[in-house]
């Protein structure tokens, strides 16, 4: 009985140094070697400096900028240190609630769009930190994105048609938007003056 | 369902049919020591490993010392896991200075990693160091998984031996298992999800700035930490803006194999496999479903190598697939066809090319719907639980598929080890029940199935129900216990049937809104999950002493044959009456109900 309870002690041990020591760095020495960017967060680089991760969704909620997921996250939608979903049962009326208010914010920074909202752009997803948006809800918002930038909605539509990412081998998840890649691109398009292309007014005028 | 969720869940099922049977054959290898293509790398580790734990490798053990020694093990492993815990702020890599984790919830952390369950009441990006992941809760994933293989492995040793008093060494298969299977496997896992975008680094979290600030309301705190109050007796806000985000990342990969493979389902972070940085593209997906499965389907083959007969290896194989392809199917169906809440004419919900439509509350973008609900039937049909999704925002409907599938004993293909033993107690049961029936002496693989064996089947099979009813029944009574549920309503008593179901089930996932951060949940579903592990695997242990001891008796005409279609649905029949029966009141109260009630 002793010597089977020593063993047990030197066993968990050991193989804590094997299996928690050894593996992760050996794992880790690996991972840096081969896929340095993806080891570290999968970082996106603009002018030498990190601008967000791929990976990661940030928050978007100014009209000029193409939304992304809800996020319930806490204390504020996508904090990366505390991922979370909203854990809202299918009939919770505060899911109802959240899911009106989500259609009339929407709605409010476009008057003019009465199209029904793609159903990712009004829940929450799972981990708070979607990155993507399904193309149909980016594409519902290119007419707001066009109007407050005075870019053409057609520019804006091809912009994003580009950052469509379409199904993994053919087959496997679904099609997205990587929606901070998206704005980075809409910024860079803001700043160089070529693309503010010359139907801009007609964009803005109507 | 769409064409192309039928094609995901087709290529899921395909590539899991071609993995299982070679993986099967190279773990019954490792499991009879035979030569495994491996000896020459890892044969000296062993050796060292051996001599350093002071263990006697060829020694045989009767199945009561090979049961001491298991119990030992997993208590050493539960105190080295505590004490890490209430350490950690002492101890390196301890980059966000996480202090001491509070003994209770250390406590439920311990019992829930040791046990294979890994229910988390707690989030791990907030309150465990990387120190403490990686050298406690990972470590726990590999040795809880690899002591439920080495208890199947006695018990095959059982079936197939003959007038012998033992059933192998608990050191010698719980070394091989972390060596030989569990180890490599993970080292190949991990690294093809860090090519997916998984992180692997043991350095502290990055800072990025926010492309569009963000503001929030908080409620003003003075130095001691209390909220400040305005003179109504009302806390003050102030307007907060954030300009930078904090990623954590860490070990993530190394972790998140094992977490799969070992089927144990803690994640490093609290949204678990929805987080992109354990799971960033529908490739990682496909493969931690796969590895979710893998070693469970392929003990089957491993199983029927052993036992010299491969079909009986294929009758197990296929009766948990019969179990799994429904359910699976059935969620994705629920989870497509929309939410109460989502539906109305100003909301589009319609799956097509360019949205996957649904009830996406609490579901990925990248995922969609068939990848998180074929992803929820894989995790609760095996004891994994990890999650992809929130699973307390499936519909009723969709979410009665999880909780069904660990319900009926988390046999369809089920926890390492512990599913296909769990299993071959129901093939205990059908043999004995057909047996009656045509006035036989019911008989498996050549072993006479007589009252001890019945009665300890009998035992496993029923004490996980007992735990997880009476605990639910208990939770629905304290004050304590109706604290936690977060939704109202037929939900609510969901969310507490679920967290028992899992525990008691050694699964792990949760309906999260139930906050089970206290200690009435610490306690009463830490000793659920050690009922649910260690009170099915002693009884499992005492059939296979009793199985070694017997004669093998010969076939007869009137022995019942355990290969063929009609026996493979006799046990799903059997499962199915056992595990259905017993929760039907239950989910009467919680799902069904939910279902049926119109929306207000």
């Amino acid at each position: 009985m002793r010597r089977q309870a020593l063993s047990a002690l030197l066993a968990v041990l050991v193989l804590t140094g094997l299996a928690g020591l050894v593996y992760p760095l050996l794992v880790t020495g690996l991972a840096a070697l081969l896929f340095p960017q993806r080891a570290s967060g999968s970082l996106i680089v603009e002018d030498g400096r990190a601008a967000g991760s791929a990976l990661i969704g940030q928050s978007f909620s100014a009209p000029g900028y193409f939304w992304g997921r809800p996020s319930a996250t806490a204390p504020f939608p996508c904090n990366a240190a505390l991922s979370g979903a909203s854990n809202l049962g299918p009939a919770n009326p505060e899911l109802a609630k959240q899911v009106k208010a989500r259609i009339e914010a929407l709605r409010a920074a476009d008057p003019g769009n009465s199209a029904p909202v793609p159903v990712d752009l009004v829940t929450a997803s799972a981990s708070g930190l979607d990155p993507h948006v399904s193309p149909a809800a980016a594409f519902y918002q290119v007419p707001r994105v066009a109007r407050v930038r005075g870019l053409s909605r057609e520019t804006v539509r091809d912009l994003v048609r580009r950052h469509v990412r379409e199904r993994q081998w053919g087959i496997l998840g679904e099609p997205v938007v990587n929606v901070l890649e998206l704005n980075l691109d809409l910024e860079k398009m803001a700043a160089s003056p070529k693309a503010k292309s010359g139907d801009a007014d007609r964009a803005t005028g109507r | 369902m769409t064409a192309h969720s039928f094609l995901q869940v087709a290529l899921f099922l395909g590539l899991f049919l071609a993995l299982a049977k070679p993986l099967g054959g190279y773990m019954a290898r490792v499991y009879e020591g035979k030569p495994c293509g491996l000896d020459g790398a890892l044969g000296p580790l062993e050796r060292l490993v051996y001599r350093l734990c002071r263990i006697h490798a060829g020694e045989e053990m009767d199945w009561k010392k090979y049961a001491k020694a298991m119990l030992l093990f997993n208590l050493a492993g539960l105190l080295v896991l505590y004490t890490l815990q209430r350490i950690q702020g002492l101890l390196p890599l301890n980059p966000t200075h996480a202090g001491a984790v509070e003994p209770l919830a250390a406590l439920n952390t311990a019992v829930s990693f040791a046990t294979n369950t890994n229910w988390q009441a707690r989030a791990g990006e907030e309150t465990m160091s990387h120190l403490t992941q990686m050298a406690g809760l990972a470590v726990q994933n590999f040795l809880s998984a690899a002591s439920g293989m080495a208890v199947l492995a006695a018990l095959v040793r059982g079936i197939v031996r003959r007038r012998q008093e033992t059933v192998g060494n608990f050191w010698t298969d719980t070394i091989r298992g972390t060596l030989y299977i569990l180890l490599p496997l993970s080292v190949v896992l991990a690294l093809a999800l860090v090519s997916q975008g998984v992180v692997q680094t043991l350095s502290g979290p990055r800072r990025v700035p926010l492309l569009q600030p963000v503001t929030y309301e908080r409620v003003k705190t003075d130095a001691a930490g209390n909220p400040v109050v305005d003179a109504a007796g009302g806390p003050v806000t102030e307007i907060v803006t954030v300009a930078e985000q904090e990623l954590a990342v860490g070990p993530v990969a190394s972790q998140e194999a094992i977490k799969e493979l070992g089927t144990n389902g803690g994640g490093f972070f609290n949204a678990n496999s929805a987080h992109p940085f354990e799971n960033p593209t529908p490739v990682s997906n496909l493969l931690e479903m796969l590895a979710i499965v893998a070693i469970s389907g392929g003990l089957c083959h491993t199983f029927g190598a052993m036992a010299g007969d491969r079909r009986q290896g294929w009758a197990l194989f296929a009766a948990m697939l019969i179990l799994l392809i429904p359910p699976l199917l059935f969620c994705i169906g629920r989870e497509q066809g929309g939410s109460p809440a989502l539906a109305g004419p100003e909301v589009d919900a319609r799956p097509s090319g360019l949205q996957p439509g649904g009830n996406m509350e609490g579901k990925e973008t990248r995922f969609g719907i068939a990848g998180s609900a074929a992803f929820a039937a894989t995790t609760t049909a095996t004891s994994c639980g990890a999650v992809n999704s929130s699973h307390d925002s499936f519909t009723a409907l969709g979410g009665l598929a999880p909780l069904f599938l660990m319900q009926i004993g988390e046999v369809a293909f089920g926890g390492v080890g512990s599913g296909l033993f769990g299993m071959l107690l129901f093939v205990l049961v059908a043999v004995f029940t057909a047996g009656l029936m045509v006035g036989r002496t019911p008989e498996y693989l050549g072993k006479k199935i007589e009252p001890y064996e019945m009665k300890m089947a009998s035992l496993a099979i029923l004490v996980m129900p007992l735990a997880v009813l009476l605990g639910a029944a208990a939770a629905c009574v304290f004050p304590a216990g109706l604290a936690g549920p977060a939704n109202p309503g037929p939900h609510g008593f969901s969310e507490i049937l679920y967290a028992f179901t899992s525990c008691g089930n050694n699964n792990g996932s949760a309906f999260g809104g139930l906050n089970a951060g206290t200690p009435f949940y610490d306690l009463l579903l830490g000793a659920v999950m050690l009922v649910g592990r260690f009170m099915v695997k002693l009884p499992v242990l005492a059939i296979a002493g009793s199985l070694a001891g017997k004669q093998a008796v010969p076939p007869s005409p009137g022995t019942l044959p355990t290969h063929t279609p009609l026996f493979v649905l006799w046990l799903v029949v059997v499962v199915l009456i056992v595990g259905g029966l017993t929760f039907f009141p239950a989910l009467a109260l919680g799902p069904v109900a939910e279902s049926l009630t119109p929306l207000r």
